[in-house]
C-alpha cells in the first residue's frame, strides 16, 4: 500500500521567482495545448504554430500591424493595471473603449466638414471623456451605494454595445451607404496620421508609450500611487493611515476611464476610420489578461500586449492560411489565461511528493490532494 | 498515579525546533502549571497531548500506559479535555446546540435532556449557565464556562486550559479558580497554561517552566517566589522588574466630552456619554475586557470613524470631523491593535510601512515620494528600536510580532507626536522587546507627549499608566490616579460596578502586582 502522493503545500511565503516562472509556464503550456490541438485539427502543428505565431511578424507589414493592435490594448491595460492594483475589479475596459469610440466618433462626424488642425485633438478628448464618463458611473454607483465593480462595469459593457449599435443603425448611419449600419467614413482632418507612409500603424502608439510610462512613474514615484497600492493589499492600513479610499476609487475609474475612452476614439479615428459595430473586437477584455500575464508591471504588461497583439494577428493569418476558424484567437487567449491562473497556484503552493503513511491520521487540511 | 507522562518529547519545524527532550508528569488530582514566554513551546506541547500535533520523538504515558494520540476525537475518548485560549463557538447558535455540536451521535440525540446536563454540570460546579442562551449574547467569561462544560460533559481525566485568564476580569478569575479546585477535588488533573505568575502561585500544586523549547526547571509554586520563576521562564540576561515613576502631567491635550456614538456595524458595542482627557505628560490607561467599546472609541480618536466635531479636541481644537489624516497632521500618533493588517501592510517592506504613516512630512515632497528619506527614516526605525530583521527591503509579515511591534511603536515616536495612542502595545510580544516598548513609551511621556494606553493587561497597565480607568459595556469608568486604584476596585470597574467604593481601603494589593508587571 505504498504509494507516492503528489500533494499541494502552503509555501510559508510568496516565491517571487515562481511569479515570474508562472507566465512562462503559462505560454508554454498554451503553446503544447495549441499543438495537439492544430495536430487534431489535422494540421502540423509546427506547421501551424508557425503560421500563427511566427508568420505574421516576417515583414515591416506585420510588425507594423501588431503597432496598430498594441496601442488600444497597451492603453486599456494600463488603465486597468491601475484598477487593479487597487484591487478594483474594472471589468468594464470594453465598454469605456466603444463609448470612447462613439462619443469621439460622433463629434467627427459633426466636425466632418471643418477644416483645422485642432479639430483632431477635439474629437480625441471628447473620446477620452466620454470613456471616463462610462466608468464614472461605476465609480458613482460603488461609492455611493456599495455597489460591486465587477457587475456593474460588466452590465454597463453591454449598454455601451447596445448605444453603438443604436448609432450605427440609427441617427449615425451614413445615409449615402446602402444601409449598411455603418457611419460615414471620417474626413483627413479628423483621422489620425500614420508614421510610414502606406502602413496602418499610426501615432497612437506613442499614446500607448506614453500612459505607460506614466502610470509607471505614478505607481513607483508618488504618494498616491503608493496610497493606490496600500488599498489593494490592505483595505484597514489604507483606512488607518488616512487614505481616502472614496477619492482613490474614483480617481483609477476615472483615469481607466479615459485611457480605454482615448484607446477607442483612436481605433475610430485610426484603423477603422468610421463607425461600424465591429470597432472593438474585444480589446477591453484581452487588456484583462494582459495585466495579469504581464504581472501588473508595465515591462511586463508591454511584452504581454504584443504577444496578445499577436494572437489576434494569428488568429486572421490562420485563416486565410490554414482555413481554420478566426476563433482560434479566442481559444488561444482562454487558454492563456487558463493556464496563468493555474500556475499562479504555485505561486503560494509547491508540490511535493509524500510516501503515504500507513495510519492516515495525517490530517493536514491544507494538503489538496492532487492524485492518490 | 500518574496520569499522563510525556518523555524526551522532540517536536521540529521547519527553522525552529518547538520541543527538545521535554519531559512532563501530572499526577491525578493535581493542578499543574506549563510556564514560559510566548514561543517557548507551550502550544505545541499541548497541541501534541491534545493529538493535534505529532511529535517527532519521545513517548506519551496515559495512566502508564503507552500511547499514540491519533487526534484531537480520540484524545476526547481518552478524558483528555481541552479549553483554547481561542473559543470555537457559533455566536448564532444557543449553549445547547453549540456543546451537542461537539458530543457524539447518541448523546447529542435528545437536546432535552442535553440542556438538562448542562444545567446540572453547570450547577455542580459553580459556572451559572443557561443552556438557552445564544452565544451572542453571552460575555467572554460565560462563553469560556461553555467550553468548559463542553469538556466536563465527557468525563474527563484531564482538562487542559491554554492561558484562560487573559480573557477574565479579576473577579471572573476567582470563580473560575474555585471551579479548579472543585475538579481537581474530585481527582481530574488539570494543566494550566499561563504566563502570570500570581495566578499561577494562587493556584497550583507544580509548575513546569518551558524556556526556548526545553524545560528550564521544575517548582512548587507556592514555595517560590515570582522573583525565581520569573528568572527560569525568561533566562539571566534579561532585567526583570521595571519601577516607573508616576507623572501628573500638564495640561489635557486629548478632551473627550459627552461622546455617545452608535456604529453602523451591528455587531459593534455603542458608546454612551464618555468623558475623560489625556494630559500632555501622563500616560492614561484603559483596562477593561476585549469587545467593551474599546475599538469604537479609538476608531473615533484615530479618525477611522467620525461624528460631532467636539465630542474630541486635541488641545482644544475640536477633531471629531476630521480625517486621520487632518488628525496625523495635527499631532497625533496611533497603534493599532491588529499589527499585520492595519498597522502594517504584511506584503509590503518595511520602508513602505515607514511611509505608511510617515507620508506627511519630508518623505514626500509635492506628492513624490523621496525614496532616499524613506529608506533612511525605515533604518532609524530599525536602529533606534533593536528591530531584528533581514534589512529594510523585508517584508512585514517577515517580522516577529515582537519585532514588527517595536517598528510600529518605533515609526509612530519617530514622528514626535504630541498624543500616542496605543492599543494593547505588548500583548504577544516577548518580554525583552515589552520592556523596550515600555520604556520608549515613559521616555515619550517625559518629553511631555499625552498618551492614551488601552490594554486588557492590567500588569501592564499598573507599571505605566499614571491614571486608570475601565470600559465596561460601553461605559466608562470614573478614572482616578493608578496608586489609589485596588486591583479589586478596578476588576469591578472592568466587569461594569462604578459604584464608588473602598478605593482607599487595600491600595497595598497594588503593590506586588505591579512589580510583576514586566512578566505579562
Amino acid at each position: 500500500m505504498m504509494f507516492n502522493r503528489i500533494a499541494l503545500e502552503k509555501r510559508s511565503s510568496d516565491s517571487k521567482t515562481m511569479s515570474y516562472l508562472s507566465p512562462v509556464l503559462a505560454i508554454l503550456l498554451t503553446l503544447i495545448s495549441g499543438g495537439l490541438l492544430f495536430a487534431s485539427l489535422g494540421q502540423d502543428p509546427f506547421h501551424a504554430l508557425h503560421t500563427f505565431f511566427v508568420a505574421p511578424l516576417s515583414d515591416l507589414y506585420g510588425w507594423t500591424e501588431l503597432g496598430t493592435k498594441v496601442a488600444p490594448l497597451l492603453l486599456c491595460a494600463m488603465g486597468l493595471t491601475l484598477c487593479f492594483r487597487a484591487k478594483i475589479w474594472n471589468i468594464g475596459a470594453e465598454g469605456q473603449f466603444i463609448l470612447g469610440g462613439l462619443g469621439g466618433g460622433y463629434i467627427a462626424l459633426e466636425l466632418l466638414d471643418v477644416e483645422g488642425l485642432w479639430v483632431l485633438p477635439c474629437v480625441l478628448i471628447f473620446g477620452a471623456l466620454c470613456g471616463m464618463f462610462w466608468a464614472a458611473l461605476a465609480a458613482l454607483l460603488k461609492t455611493r451605494f456599495g455597489a460591486n465593480e465587477i457587475l456593474t462595469t460588466i452590465m454597463l459593457n453591454y449598454i455601451a454595445l447596445n448605444w453603438l449599435l443604436y448609432g450605427v443603425h440609427g441617427p449615425l448611419k451614413d445615409p449615402e451607404g446602402f444601409n449598411f449600419p455603418e457611419s460615414a467614413m471620417l474626413s483627413e482632418f479628423t483621422t489620425l496620421p500614420v508614421i510610414f507612409d502606406d502602413y496602418r500603424l499610426n501615432i497612437s502608439i506613442y499614446f500607448a508609450l506614453f500612459a505607460a510610462a506614466v502610470i509607471w512613474a505614478l505607481m513607483s514615484k508618488t504618494l498616491i500611487g503608493f496610497q493606490i497600492s496600500v488599498m489593494g493589499e490592505d483595505k484597514a492600513a489604507a483606512r488607518f493611515a488616512g487614505f481616502k479610499e472614496t477619492r482613490l476609487t474614483w480617481f483609477v475609474l476615472l483615469t481607466c476611464g479615459a485611457l480605454a475612452g482615448l484607446a477607442g476614439v483612436s481605433e475610430v479615428t485610426g484603423p477603422v476610420g468610421q463607425l461600424t459595430p465591429y470597432i472593438s473586437s474585444g480589446y477591453g477584455y484581452t487588456a484583462i489578461i494582459i495585466v495579469f500575464l504581464g504581472r501588473m508591471h508595465p515591462v511586463g504588461i508591454v511584452l504581454a500586449s504584443m504577444l496578445l497583439a499577436l494572437t489576434y494577428m494569428g488568429g486572421e493569418m490562420a485563416q486565410m492560411d490554414l482555413s481554420l476558424p478566426k476563433s482560434l484567437t479566442g481559444l488561444f487567449q482562454g487558454m492563456l489565461l487558463f493556464y496563468l491562473l493555474a500556475c499562479d497556484l504555485l505561486i503560494s503552493y509547491r508540490i511535493v511528493r509524500k510516501p503515504a503513511s500507513k495510519n492516515h491520521s495525517q490530517s493536514a487540511t491544507q494538503n489538496i490532494n492532487a492524485q492518490a | 498515579m500518574k496520569r499522563i507522562e510525556l518523555k524526551e518529547i522532540t517536536k521540529r519545524y521547519p527553522g525552529c525546533v518547538a520541543n527538545q527532550s521535554v519531559e512532563l508528569s501530572v499526577s491525578a488530582g493535581e493542578i499543574h502549571a506549563l510556564l514560559g514566554e510566548n514561543g517557548a513551546g507551550k502550544s505545541t506541547l499541548m497541541k501534541i497531548i491534545y493529538g493535534v500535533v505529532k511529535p517527532d520523538e519521545g513517548e506519551m504515558l496515559w495512566e502508564n500506559q503507552s500511547i499514540e494520540v491519533k487526534g484531537p476525537a480520540h484524545a476526547r475518548e481518552l478524558g483528555i479535555g481541552m479549553v483554547f485560549q481561542h473559543f470555537s463557538l457559533f455566536e448564532t447558535l444557543t449553549v445547547a446546540e453549540n456543546i451537542a455540536l461537539s458530543l457524539p451521535k447518541a448523546e447529542a440525540k435528545s437536546l432535552d435532556a442535553l440542556k438538562k446536563r448542562i444545567s446540572d454540570v453547570s450547577k455542580r460546579y459553580g459556572m451559572q449557565l443557561d443552556p438557552n442562551r445564544y452565544v451572542h449574547t453571552l460575555s467572554i467569561g460565560e462563553q469560556q464556562r461553555v467550553e468548559i462544560v463542553r469538556c466536563l460533559l465527557q468525563d474527563v481525566k484531564l482538562l487542559i486550559l491554554d492561558e484562560p485568564t487573559s480573557v477574565l476580569t479579576p473577579q471572573e478569575v476567582e470563580t473560575l479558580f474555585k471551579t479548579l479546585h472543585q475538579l481537581s477535588d474530585e481527582g481530574c488533573s488539570i494543566l494550566f497554561i499561563s504566563h502570570k505568575l500570581d495566578e499561577v502561585r494562587a493556584l497550583c500544586d507544580n509548575a513546569t517552566i518551558l524556556r526556548g523549547g526545553k524545560v528550564s526547571g521544575h517548582c512548587i509554586p507556592k514555595d517560590t517566589t515570582t522573583d525565581e520563576i520569573a528568572r527560569l521562564m525568561v533566562g539571566d540576561d534579561t532585567p526583570l522588574s521595571e519601577d516607573y515613576k508616576k507623572a501628573t502631567g500638564g495640561e489635557p491635550y486629548l478632551t473627550i466630552t459627552n461622546l455617545s456614538y452608535k456604529s453602523e456595524d451591528p455587531f459593534a458595542t455603542p458608546l454612551k456619554d464618555i468623558s475623560f482627557d489625556v494630559k500632555a505628560g501622563e500616560i492614561l490607561g484603559i483596562a477593561g475586557v476585549a469587545g467593551n467599546g474599546q475599538e469604537e472609541l479609538l476608531n473615533l480618536i484615530s479618525g477611522e470613524e467620525t461624528t460631532t466635531a467636539s465630542c474630541v479636541k486635541f488641545a482644544k481644537k475640536a477633531v471629531a470631523n476630521l480625517t486621520p489624516e487632518k488628525r496625523r497632521i495635527l499631532g497625533l500618533g496611533f497603534v493599532p491593535e491588529e499589527r499585520l493588517g492595519r498597522g502594517a501592510v504584511p506584503d509590503m517592506s518595511l520602508e513602505e510601512n515607514a511611509l505608511l504613516t510617515g507620508y506627511q512630512g519630508e518623505l514626500t515632497n509635492k506628492g513624490w515620494i523621496n525614496t532616499t528619506k524613506v529608506k533612511a527614516f525605515a533604518k532609524q526605525i530599525i536602529e533606534q528600536f533593536n528591530v531584528k530583521t533581514a534589512g529594510s527591503l523585508a517584508q512585514a509579515k517577515s517580522l516577529s510580532g515582537g519585532n514588527l511591534q517595536k517598528y510600529i511603536i518605533g515609526r509612530e515616536i519617530l514622528q514626535n507626536p504630541k498624543l500616542l495612542v496605543c492599543s494593547h502595545p505588548t500583548w504577544g510580544v516577548d518580554i525583552g522587546a515589552a520592556i523596550l516598548i515600555r520604556h520608549a513609551l515613559i521616555e515619550l511621556r517625559d518629553q511631555g507627549a499625552a498618551i492614551l494606553v488601552v490594554s486588557e493587561d492590567i500588569d501592564e497597565l499598573y507599571a505605566i499608566s499614571d491614571r486608570v480607568c475601565a470600559i465596561c459595556d460601553g461605559e466608562l469608568s470614573p478614572v482616578a490616579p493608578t496608586n489609589e486604584v485596588t486591583i479589586n476596585q478596578l476588576g469591578k470597574w472592568m466587569a461594569g460596578d462604578f459604584s464608588p467604593s473602598d478605593t482607599h481601603s487595600d491600595t497595598a494589593s497594588a503593590g506586588p502586582l505591579a512589580n510583576v508587571g514586566g512578566l505579562s
